[in-house]
């Protein structure tokens, strides 16, 4: 075993095995996705010509996909054991690292300094146009509007979100029923933004003014039933935006909950006791010794749904396209590159999301830094 | 000291009471809209655009029983009698109850000279539920149905049934791909020693966060120059990429978590690294695995940016059938609201059946890019 751990990676033999070494280091850590590549590619050409029913399709390709990614595992290990011990120490590791470092690489890692260059370059990626692009993605007025709009997600959707989550867990733990209670808050997070576009959609749906019209979405006939009139509250701008802010909170209040009910749970029993013996009302201890408690996990959902406030996009696509002075950043990327062919200023505002993220980045290598898992 | 504690009971007793009526008002507030979604959906198509959905419970409403034309000799410029009530026009354009409880209601304009005369009845009792809504927006059929007007339209369909299928393709190879190879790679960054180990692993928490849109456009490239654009591998392949730095992530702190001796002693019973892997640690990582295959599995599932960019009509899955549906058939109420159950049903069967496991997965994904 300690020889098992000590590093015998590094051969002695000078710079021609250091050379072969690497390389077959590199050679191994492509095998499995190139083979994986080729295999599920000869079966889409396989799929693409029959004629069999959608069923069929549908069983072969999914045992083809997943039989083919083990197989291709269990061979690759089962050369590289034939090879002499010290080869196979070598090389082996990279037989379980290597396909998932040769994906990450292509999917996510090389693509960031792609789209970094492409953002320099025209809407057809033929010339190099400066800063131009950015220029664009901060001046231009849709953008501007669309910042606008994912400030207004990233303040209102969030302090929602967790307001409702803590009110809830806070709630909810002094309740006989809290499980049930849950349950019903964490149900919406099952759903797609898409289904949720269209359940909230009916809830706002409009149907004109006239005689014995019926109104048929829930907040117009509440509206109504109040003596108020009825509105088509999609198009209504600058409020349409909050009506889409409520669909994110609908979703991600669950998630704020589940995670500030546990770091409640984990707040000592003694402490709460203790306080209120002393005669501490409970909004005493809700602000003095429940919110401090629990401030590392509230920064940290906090931090959690202004990402994904930021990168938000099905909603608005789905709700109004972006229409009516509701479009975002996510959606303004879309559109640039599918709708109007920018392939330049799309990517710019890719980066430009990215770098909003570059702060939770950090964080995040930071934590793992602390916690000293090598 | 008794009066004291009885009047504590009963503070108590008062507080948890308000505790569940709050948390009551918010839950009936969160359900209210997927109930309404899934009340509609069975709802007859005529209906749906004439009442609204809450209609369909027991209430009381006025109903419609006779109508009573004027007699040619009834000057309606005026006041005159009718059913034992002095009234004119005007109140009978507004409704006009009448001693009996019963309402009368002038008809449309003034030279009708009909008045609909409602009786408050009690309704909902036989409401008209179908499942038409759903054999229309699986079969990809011709159906006819009542539009808004009352028109009788014929149509085919959208085969969401066609989506679902697609859906399946595209989710269980895009959560089993992943987890294979993010298991192999957490392994590898777990116990064995390699040089460049800890490098790697930086780059795979770095790129936790990362957006998904910043890698949309150079792959799209790559993809058609491979042509692979709107085929499944396509879409698998995307979100294997996607998925793996938190599937690598998550499984790598799950097995380092594992007791070290385990895997010492079986390394000196001579057991391969492969054996170690398949035989132990696999079996014993099942948990972590099940977290994270359930969230990729909703995440994909539920997924629409990836789908609407690398696949195609032909392959399209669930949620971009639904997107679709929404922008071509906007007002249709009764498809769009079977449609999005349909696209539903899935994820919600998960979420009952393996709560446990389903909230521990939601929240050891949040923070996938």
């Amino acid at each position: 075993m300690e020889n098992y751990m000590e590093d015998k990676s590094t051969p002695k033999g000078g710079i021609f095995t250091w050379l072969i070494t690497n390389l077959s280091r590199v050679l191994i850590s492509l095998v499995v996705p190139i083979g994986l590549f080729v295999i599920l590619w000869q079966g889409f050409i396989f799929l693409r010509e029959s004629r069999a029913p959608q069923t069929i399709l549908v069983v072969v390709a999914i045992v083809w996909g997943v039989g083919g990614v083990a197989a291709l595992f269990w061979v690759t290990n089962l050369l590289v054991e034939q090879l002499p011990k010290e080869w196979t120490r070598r090389l082996q590791p990279f037989i379980f690292v290597g396909p998932g470092i040769a994906i990450l690489a292509w999917y996510l890692f090389i693509p960031v300094l792609r789209t970094l260059i492409l953002s320099f370059q025209n809407d057809i990626s033929t010339q190099w146009v400066g800063f131009t692009n950015y220029v664009y993605a901060f001046t231009d007025r849709i953008m501007l509007e669309a910042f606008r709009n994912n400030l207004l997600w990233m303040i209102f959707g969030t302090v929602f979100s967790v307001g409702v989550g803590l009110l809830v867990a806070v709630l909810a733990d002094r309740s006989r029923y809290e499980s049930i209670f849950k349950a019903m808050i964490f149900l919406p997070m099952a759903i797609s933004f898409v289904g949720a576009g269209v359940i909230w959609k009916f809830v706002y749906a409009y149907l004109g003014t006239g005689v014995s019209i019926q109104e048929i979405g829930v907040l117009n006939a509440i509206v109504v039933s109040l003596g108020g009139k009825a509105q088509p509250w999609l198009t209504v701008s600058p409020w349409n935006n909050f009506l889409l802010i409520v669909i994110m909170v609908w979703l991600q209040t669950g998630f704020a909950m589940v995670i500030i009910s546990s770091a409640i749970k984990g707040i000592p029993a003694e402490l709460l006791e203790a306080a209120r013996v002393d005669g501490a009302n409970e909004f005493r201890v809700f602000f003095s010794i429940i919110i401090p408690s629990i401030a590392g996990t509230l920064i940290t959902v906090t931090t959690t749904i202004i990402i994904f406030s930021l990168k938000l996009f099905d909603v608005v696509r789905v709700m109004t396209g972006g229409n009516f002075g509701t479009n975002v950043i996510a959606n303004e990327f879309y559109l640039e590159r599918f709708t109007y062919s920018q392939a330049g200023r799309a990517s710019a505002i890719a980066v430009v999301l990215l770098i909003a993220t570059i702060p939770v980045m950090i964080y995040n290598l930071r934590q793992f830094q602390e916690r000293k898992a090598f | 000291m008794a009066a004291r504690t009885e009047g504590f009971q009963q503070k108590k007793r008062l507080s948890s009471f308000l505790v569940n009526l709050t948390l009551t008002i918010i839950c009936i507030v969160w359900l209210v809209p997927v109930i309404g979604l899934l009340i509609t959906s069975f709802r007859d198509s005529g209906d749906i655009f004439k009442t609204g959905w809450w209609t369909v419970f027991p209430h009381r409403e006025y109903i419609n029983t006779r109508q009573i034309i004027l007699d040619p000799s009834v000057n309606v410029d005026g006041n005159f009698q009718i059913e034992g009530i002095t009234t004119n026009f005007n109140d009978l354009r507004n409704g006009v109850t009448a001693p009996n409880g019963e309402k009368l209601t002038w008809y449309g304009n003034k030279r009708t000279r009909t008045i609909d005369v409602a009786e408050l009845k009690w309704v909902g009792f036989s409401t008209n539920m179908t499942i038409k809504n759903y054999t229309s927006v699986l079969g990809g059929k011709t159906v006819t149905f009542k539009d808004a007007t009352g028109r009788d339209v014929e149509t085919r369909g959208p085969n969401l049934g066609g989506a679902f299928l697609n859906s399946l393709a595209v989710t269980i190879p895009a959560t089993i791909i992943p987890i294979l190879i993010a298991a192999f790679a957490a392994y590898g960054f777990a116990w064995l020693n390699f040089p460049g180990r800890k490098s790697f692993f930086i780059g795979v928490v770095a790129m936790l966060v990362v957006p998904l849109q910043i890698a949309l456009v150079p792959i799209l490239q790559d993809y058609t120059k491979l042509q692979l654009n709107g085929t499944y591998l396509a879409i698998w392949l995307a979100h294997t990429g996607f998925g793996l730095p938190l599937a690598i992530y998550l499984l790598f702190n799950y097995m380092t978590s594992l007791p070290r001796e385990i895997l010492e002693s079986a390394f000196i019973d001579g057991a391969s690294n492969f054996t170690i892997f398949t035989r132990l640690i696999l079996p014993l990582s099942v948990p972590a695995l099940a977290s994270f295959a359930i969230f990729q599995f909703l995440w994909v599932w539920n997924d629409y940016l990836v789908a609407l960019i690398f696949l195609n009509p032909q392959t399209q899955v669930v949620t971009m059938a639904l997107a679709s549906l929404v922008g071509e058939r906007g007002q249709d109420w009764h498809l769009l609201t079977a449609g999005a159950f349909v696209s539903m049903i899935l994820p919600l069967a998960v979420f009952f059946m393996l709560q446990r496991y389903f909230v521990r997965g939601m929240m050891a994904g949040s923070v996938k890019g």
